[in-house]
């Protein structure tokens, strides 16, 4: 029972991470309609910043995560206005292989200035694991702070947009992007906001992922990427509810059948949950119905 | 529009599936799905052995093995290995009076790249090779070699098909060997009677030496507790299997993987509070060199590693001596196994009277007859012999990690 609990909490700190990501995901596609799937990389590329602070440079964690939240904010802009912006009219395609594109360059760009040796990250989170039940059961510092942080993030960007105009002009640009244009929202801005919003989060999601599994390479965050991408369709791209249970649900899932069933299937058990759950419910389980327009 | 989204939506899942597929194919490629997109550093490294070793009257030298990428410590440290025995044996003479010269291609640990390296080997003009430094791409540019009967000796490629043609031999003990000498040594010294296993299972280095321990643990004595694997996609969250290994009550955990995710390992435990023996084989060489890896968490690590470098004798002295000076580290057992491999190639083309004049094909036929006919004291043991199908013959020797240094057991 207590090895149960474990898995179920180790799951519940794996998929808080893929929720994190998935976040960035799926406001993007909510709002852009489109894949960023330089998402990942982004990730990789706050865990480098973090890892340049923390461990180079030798200030401490908060510094190294603000200034990783800073810079990848400006790249997601950056990103957004120079590689997408232009193509906002061309064919959804385009877009698509563009954020590949963006992807690998990021990739190789880290190769480049960081080389690809693994370096071992030095974990940010400083709190002492929980032993519980005469320590049968340890739940480490960096399990509880990935689960509250994911939680603090969903309700705060919940709040946001529900609660600002920042948040209204995003919801209204996601609804029809033209109407809310003729209703002087600024489109653009609009987006680039999500892209800096989605950046950010990645920034902290990177910091996370690093300090669980302290490895990092060019690649590190190019599987949790696209588990998180599956993530956001599991639970309806487009809604960020559907993005933390499609997340957490990943993460449990692929904990559980690593633990019962196999590790070394866990991947395909994940993915094929996946295609029953498309199969019954095509949208994802929070997902919008879409209505065919003939 | 909104047709096209779903269209779009669908395309976007399907790429992501055939990623991750492709990556589950790509086994050794422990990058994930994108290993393509680094291609660089590819350019040739010619050592200009002993400074006159141009024209006629030199023997050429191929080495392969990964420079940079994630198992880069490997293939530099048989670089380092290799270039510091040809410069000796090139002050003293060389073979036969022919000059070594020495050109060392990066392969990032990639079959294919591996294969490009080889040609590109060729195509200067390489009559034998040494390598490559890691198993898979060692089996794959063994077809290309004994297609060519080019002679070929890899240091360290451990998987059993590394030495499966007639042209192929190696320095280190096969997967198997290791397996089975882990399982002995761990029985012989009384080390644990109940042992938990994590190995990746997408690679062949790491399923080889499982198999055979599996097999061979129990004739010592030995219980498995538990058995886990992992494979290349999922290879950063071990908390599971570390869980079952805690849970089964094992006292000691086997890892025959690479280092950099025994690394993951190490920390992962010490987060879960679990604190068991450690016990591993020569993929766990590299783990102290890690950048930025606390060495505190591989303290009491052991593994089994024919060579120690604070070994005593005057043969590891002076080669860990000169090496320190010319690389300023100090050398790990994959510089020994190519160290060996050079003075192997060196008894051999002695015994069978290789001339730098002769050519690949001709030095193979004579090396491979050679090759079972000599005995070398090496760095990596005493009194090494190779029998016709490739293997050494040696003892295994183990090491500790004490205050992050390697320590004789």
């Amino acid at each position: 029972m207590m090895s149960f609990i474990s898995y179920f909490i180790n799951g519940l700190s794996l998929g808080s991470v893929y929720a994190i990501i998935a976040l960035g995901y799926t406001m993007v596609y909510g709002i852009a309609k489109m894949l960023n799937f330089a998402h990942g990389d982004v990730i990789m590329i706050g865990g480098y910043v973090v890892f340049t602070v923390v461990s180079t440079m030798g200030l401490g964690p908060v510094a190294g995560i603000l200034l990783a939240v800073i810079l990848c904010t400006v790249l997601g802009v950056v990103i957004e206005g120079v590689a997408y912006r232009p193509l906002r009219m061309a064919s959804p395609l385009a877009v698509l292989i563009t954020a590949i594109g963006v992807s690998y360059l990021l990739q190789n760009i880290a190769l480049l200035v960081f080389g690809s040796n693994p370096k071992s990250f030095t974990s940010v989170v400083t709190v002492p694991a929980l032993k519980l039940a005469d320590g049968k059961l340890t739940i480490s510092g960096e399990t509880i702070v990935t689960i509250i942080s994911c939680v603090i993030i969903m309700i705060g960007l919940t709040t946001f947009i529900k609660k600002t105009r920042a948040g209204q002009a995003m919801l209204a640009v996601s609804e029809d992007k033209g109407a809310a244009q003729l209703m002087g929202i600024n489109v653009d801005g609009t987006i680039a906001l999500t892209f800096a919003i989605g950046s950010a989060l990645a920034a902290i999601a990177g910091a996370l992922l690093c300090s669980a599994y302290p490895t990092l390479t060019p690649y590190t965050g190019s599987m949790p990427g696209i588990k998180a991408f599956v993530a956001a369709v599991f639970g309806g791209i487009g809604s960020i509810p559907g993005a933390l249970i499609g997340g957490l649900l990943l993460g449990v899932i692929e904990n559980l059948s690593k633990a019962y069933i196999s590790s070394q299937l866990s991947d395909a058990i994940v993915f094929a949950v996946l295609i029953v759950v498309l199969l019954v419910k095509p949208t994802g389980i929070l997902g919008k119905k879409i209505s065919e327009k003939v | 529009m909104k047709k096209s989204m779903k269209k779009l939506l669908s395309l976007g899942l399907a790429i992501a599936m055939a990623a991750s597929l492709t990556a589950c194919g790509s086994g050794k490629a422990s990058e994930g799905t994108t290993a393509a997109g680094t291609e660089t550093k590819g350019e040739a490294q010619t050592t200009a052995a002993g400074g006159a070793a141009t024209g006629e009257g030199t023997i050429k030298i191929g080495g392969i093995g990964p420079i940079s990428g994630s198992t880069a410590i490997y293939g530099q440290a048989v670089k380092n290995g290799a270039e510091l025995a040809v410069n000796e044996i090139n002050a003293n003479g060389g073979i036969n009076g022919a000059k070594i010269e020495f050109n060392f291609q990066d392969d990032e640990n990639d079959t294919e790249k591996s294969v490009n390296a080889y040609n590109t080997l060729k195509d200067w003009g390489m009559q034998l090779l040494v390598g490559t430094v890691t198993s898979a791409p060692c089996i794959a540019v063994g077809a290309e070699s004994s297609n060519d009967n080019m002679f070929q000796l890899t240091p360290s490629g451990s998987a059993v098909d590394c030495t499966k043609f007639e042209n192929q031999f190696r320095v280190c003990f096969s997967d198997p060997n290791q397996g089975a000498a882990s399982a002995q040594y761990i029985g012989e010294n009384k080390l644990a009677t109940k042992v938990a296993v994590i190995y990746d299972s997408s690679d062949v280095y790491s399923s080889g030496i499982h198999d055979k321990f599996i097999s061979e643990a129990a004739n010592q004595g030995i219980e498995i507790a538990s058995d886990e694997a992992f494979t290349a996609d999922n290879n950063t969250n071990f908390s599971v299997q570390l869980q079952k290994a805690q849970d089964s009550g094992a006292e000691l955990v086997f890892l025959p993987i690479y280092y950099s995710q025994a690394a993951l390992i190490l920390a992962q435990a010490k987060q879960m509070g679990y604190a068991p023996a450690f016990f591993g084989c020569d993929g766990l060489d590299g783990l102290l060199t890690v950048e930025n890896f606390d060495t505190k968490l591989a303290e009491n690590v052991m593994l089994l590693t024919p060579f120690a470098a604070d070994a005593k004798d005057d043969l590891t002295q002076k080669f860990v001596t000169s090496f320190k000076e010319k690389y300023k580290e100090t050398p790990n057992q994959f510089a020994a196994d190519a160290y060996d491999a050079v003075y192997a190639i060196k008894a051999a083309a002695e015994k069978s009277g290789v001339t730098a004049d002769m050519d690949a094909s001709a030095i193979c036929d004579k090396l491979k007859a050679a090759m079972t006919e000599i005995s070398i004291n090496g760095l990596t043991g005493e009194n090494m012999k190779w029998s016709a199908d490739g293997e050494p013959d040696k003892a295994p020797k183990a090491v500790k990690i004490v205050n992050g240094v390697y320590t004789a057991m």
